[in-house]
């Protein structure tokens, strides 16, 4: 290509302090494409997009580091001169597109006046309501203000911010991560019509399912160090490195019920092993060198992927009930109504959940997934409707009688680090949980969750993502439950952590008979971790049976909706 | 299977504040900080415990011929209209002053504990109840409140400590109610429920905790201003009676010949300022070591 890259950078250094976050990063965005910068956290994929809008609060040396024929190698981020550089390459010549749209967004502000800001300041003129009405939000958005928007709307009006300028290259960084399936796909799709329409995007995630659908090549990182690089689908096909194998067996789209999605992972524990900066690890992997050769045991990770939605035979594990004994739980026509609102937040919803079984319940932020599992925890009052347990009354009884019975049932919810007390560590929360003073049992518990007994003098704040909701599960694990209720367990973990988590799911559930509900927003999730799936929308059960039989014949718009918005790499 | 994650990995948030630039500050100029606070309240507190060991004389000595003498060796803070030394008084005035502002706190915090409990865990119609009494008590003026008492028991330090109690009371009891409201909501407390754990152990052993925490940082402010209400109520003449060496009275019998005399006030003043100065710096470093622990510093 005759065309110079719109970004092309070489040896890309970022240290804070003698912290070294990026160590050494070559990187080519060629105009007109899409290259996602996949890795963990900790992996400097973000310090690197930072990098190229001069915030990265760190000090930044490069061979190379050219945007739009800028030259910023030698800018440096301090100072006044550099200061007045980075504006003129800020907003008009890299568009910026963060996370968290709620915070990037003044909340005072209306969105017009925020949108049309970005354009003045960089001395372009902008018609907004086109410009609102290109990334699909309606005009009339722009006389209101962030916290009238959805999550999803705000994205778009941060997307139309940077896009306002018209800027050579948009930067975005895990744009759609706080979204669900649904709203991700559309703002995905956005950012890939841009590109299509001759723009050039980098796009930043942890998720190989969410850079699919915008990115034409991949840039994965590493501990600050390019592993691997290449055209997207080839790379997602054959990955070469142990890094690329590990995020693409994380994606669990099509991954048969069942199987382990890092067979190999219990061994390390990549990614929650993973020391917290950079420069402790003294000895990165060598890259594109496969440390673990795979053979014909394990699932070669793209080889086994189903690219079809063909009804799979459930696979039947160990203590799998037979099917007339009497389910775990069971709702009936469970109407919930939160006080002083005239619409139900759940209308009338079934679900029976069996030993040894999983119930997906999916559907959007506000369906209501989480409403009915709280629900069917006993924590909310249903209006109508009946909820069993064992076949006995549960919704029904006075809260009173339901606590000798709570231990029955465990949950775990999005943010373990919520539901810890904070002046406790670890041992505190799962004696707690026990009701008596055990250290041989905590460390059994422990042990279960794959977490090193040791952790139990660990406060909860001190450990990753991953390490936190296996504590919570060790501390459902405590009451000896026969039903887990799962809200939301996995969304917000990196996907490999996401990927572990999962198989110990599965793996408990094996050795347990756990009866399970999970709740996600993430179709993917649920269909590899469910037999049964039940889809919400508004608050009404739209569709539900086997997870199978249901995903292969949809019938439902918004199931079929789902499936096209689940993250997946074929 | 030995698969151990290592468990010194900080997290995200701990790496993010790392980055250089940030205000606080250094962490030597600020345990210093620490330990000068730590010493100025030792010092108020021994003045208020055993005054003659720093001050051994007797506050109400009088000696006409001494009258009106400005510092100097033989007394630090010059002498009164009565030839009394200052210096003495000051240190024996912390007693009655401290002791009026820890009753006084004690009495507000005490109160304000139960009617936010009340209002935080009741029923609705407790907290509605319990709501607009804290909203009368708020609406009330500390000052009338004193004039009431005293008017009915005659001036003395006990009216003092109830006005100045009853005042802070409903503050407190506001505070104590939305923390209490707020563990409620919490994560933890949700996932105490689900272990089947009674109220009463969810309210004792994570309520509780989690709501006094901030309650003791804001009572160790108020005691600062409750000691300085207290004097300002001294200085109306409402608290002790004159001869007794507290701060409020003195500066009253000091303002007289405060052109001639500038001592008689101004010690006993720096003393209520150096007071309310200390509780509050202890007060803000205690709310703020609670707010870093609990937002997972």
């Amino acid at each position: 290509m005759a065309e110079d890259p719109v970004v092309s950078a070489r040896n890309l250094r970022v240290c804070f302090g003698d912290v070294a976050a990026v160590r050494g990063v070559d990187l080519v965005l060629p105009r007109g494409r899409a290259v996602a910068l996949v890795g963990e956290s900790g992996s400097g994929k973000s310090v690197t997009a930072r990098a190229l809008i001069g915030l990265t609060g760190g000090v930044v040396t490069a061979d190379e580091l050219r945007i739009a024929g800028h030259d910023v190698a030698g800018l440096g981020e301090r100072g006044s001169r550099a200061e007045r550089a980075w504006r003129r390459i800020r907003g008009r010549v890299v568009g910026t597109v963060l996370q968290d749209a709620l915070g990037s967004l003044d909340p005072l502000r209306r969105v017009g006046a925020e949108v049309a800001d970005a354009a003045r300041l960089a001395g372009t003129a902008v018609d907004v309501p086109a410009l609102l009405e290109s990334v699909g939000l309606d005009p009339a958005a722009a006389r209101r203000r962030p916290d009238e928007l959805s999550g999803g709307m705000r994205q778009r009006a941060l997307i139309a911010a940077a896009l306002a300028a018209d800027p050579e290259v948009v930067v975005a960084d895990e744009p759609t991560t706080a979204l669900d399936t649904t709203r991700q796909a559309v703002v995905l799709d956005l950012l890939r019509a841009r590109v299509d329409a001759g723009g050039s995007l980098l796009f930043i995630t942890h998720d190989l399912g969410a850079a699919r659908r915008v990115a034409d090549d991949v840039v994965i990182l590493d501990a600050g160090r390019v592993v691997e690089t290449g055209p997207f689908r080839t790379v997602m096909a054959d990955p070469a490195s142990t890094e690329g194998r590990r995020l693409v067996a994380s994606v669990p789209w099509g991954r048969p019920r069942g199987e382990a999605l890092l067979p190999d992972a219990a061994a390390r524990l990549p990614g929650d092993a993973r020391p917290g900066t950079v420069a402790t690890q003294g000895n990165a992997p060598a890259p594109a060198t496969p440390a673990v050769s795979v053979g014909g045991a394990v699932p070669g990770p793209a080889s086994s992927y189903r690219s079809d939605l063909a009804p799979q035979e459930p696979e039947r594990r160990g203590l799998d009930a037979p099917r007339e004994a009497s389910p775990l739980l069971s709702a009936r026509g469970v109407v919930v109504r939160y006080g002083g609102t005239s619409e139900p937040a759940v209308r009338g919803a079934d679900l029976t959940l069996r030993a040894g079984r999983t119930v997906g319940l999916v559907g959007e932020s506000g369906s209501g997934k989480s409403t009915l599992l709280r629900a069917l925890a006993g924590l909310l009052p249903v209006e109508s409707g009946d909820v069993l347990l064992r076949g006995e009354p549960w919704s029904a009884l006075p809260e009173r009688r339901r606590r000798a019975r709570r231990r029955q049932l465990a949950m775990i919810v999005q943010d373990p680090l919520g539901s810890f007390e904070p002046r406790w560590d670890v041992g505190q929360v799962l004696t707690d949980a026990l009701g008596r003073r055990d250290p041989r049992r905590v460390a059994d518990l422990l042990e279960s969750v794959h977490l090193d007994p040791t952790a139990a003098h660990a406060r909860p704040r001190t450990l990753s993502g991953g390490q936190r909701q296996r504590v919570a599960i060790a501390r459902a694990l405590a009451v000896e439950p026969a039903v887990l209720l799962a809200d939301e367990p996995v969304s917000a973990l990196d996907a490999s952590v996401q990927a572990q988590v999962l198989d110990l799911l599965d793996e408990l559930q094996a050795q347990r008979g756990l009866g399970i509900v999970l709740v996600s927003h993430d179709l993917g999730v649920v269909r590899h971790s469910s037999d049964d799936i039940v889809v919400l929308q508004n608050g009404l059960v739209v569709e539900s049976g086997p997870t199978e039989d249901v995903l292969s014949h949809p019938t439902h718009p918004f199931t079929r909706e789902l499936i096209d918005a689940a993250p997946r790499l074929d | 299977m030995s698969a151990v994650p290592s468990l010194d990995a900080p997290d995200r948030r701990a790496r993010r504040r790392r980055t250089p630039g940030s205000q606080a500050p250094g962490p030597l100029a600020s345990q210093i900080g620490l330990w000068v606070l730590l010493a100025c309240a030792a010092v108020l507190a021994l003045a208020g415990l055993f005054p003659g060991l720093l001050a051994p004389g007797d506050p109400l000595a009088v000696d006409p011929a001494q009258a009106f003498q400005a510092p100097g060796w033989s007394h630090p803070f010059g002498t009164d209209e009565s030839g009394r030394n200052v210096f003495t008084r000051v240190v024996h005035g912390a007693g009655p002053s401290l002791f009026i502002g820890v009753a006084a706190t004690v009495l507000g915090v005490g109160l304000g504990a139960v009617l936010g409990l009340l209002t935080g865990l009741g029923r609705r119609w407790l907290d509605a109840a319990g709501s607009r009494l804290i909203d009368a008590m708020l609406a009330f003026p500390t000052l009338l409140l004193a004039l009431l008492l005293i008017a009915v028991r005659g001036p003395g330090v006990a009216g003092v400590v109830v006005a100045v109690g009853l005042s802070s009371a409903p503050g407190y009891a506001r505070l104590l109610r939305a923390e209490v409201r707020r563990v409620s909501r919490s994560g933890h407390v949700e996932a105490a429920r689900m272990l089947g754990h009674s109220p009463l152990r969810i309210v004792v052993r994570h309520v509780l905790p989690g709501a006094l925490g901030p309650l003791l940082a804001v009572a160790t402010l108020g005691l600062g201003q409750a000691i300085v209400w207290s004097s300002a109520l001294g200085y109306l003449g409402l608290g002790a009676p004159p001869p007794a060496p507290e701060w409020g009275a003195m500066l009253n019998a000091g303002r007289t010949y405060v052109t001639s005399a500038w001592w008689m006030t101004v010690f006993p003043g720096l003393a209520i300022v150096a007071v309310g100065v200390v509780a509050t710096l202890l007060g803000r470093r205690l709310s703020a070591h609670l707010a870093g622990r609990s937002a997972g510093g």
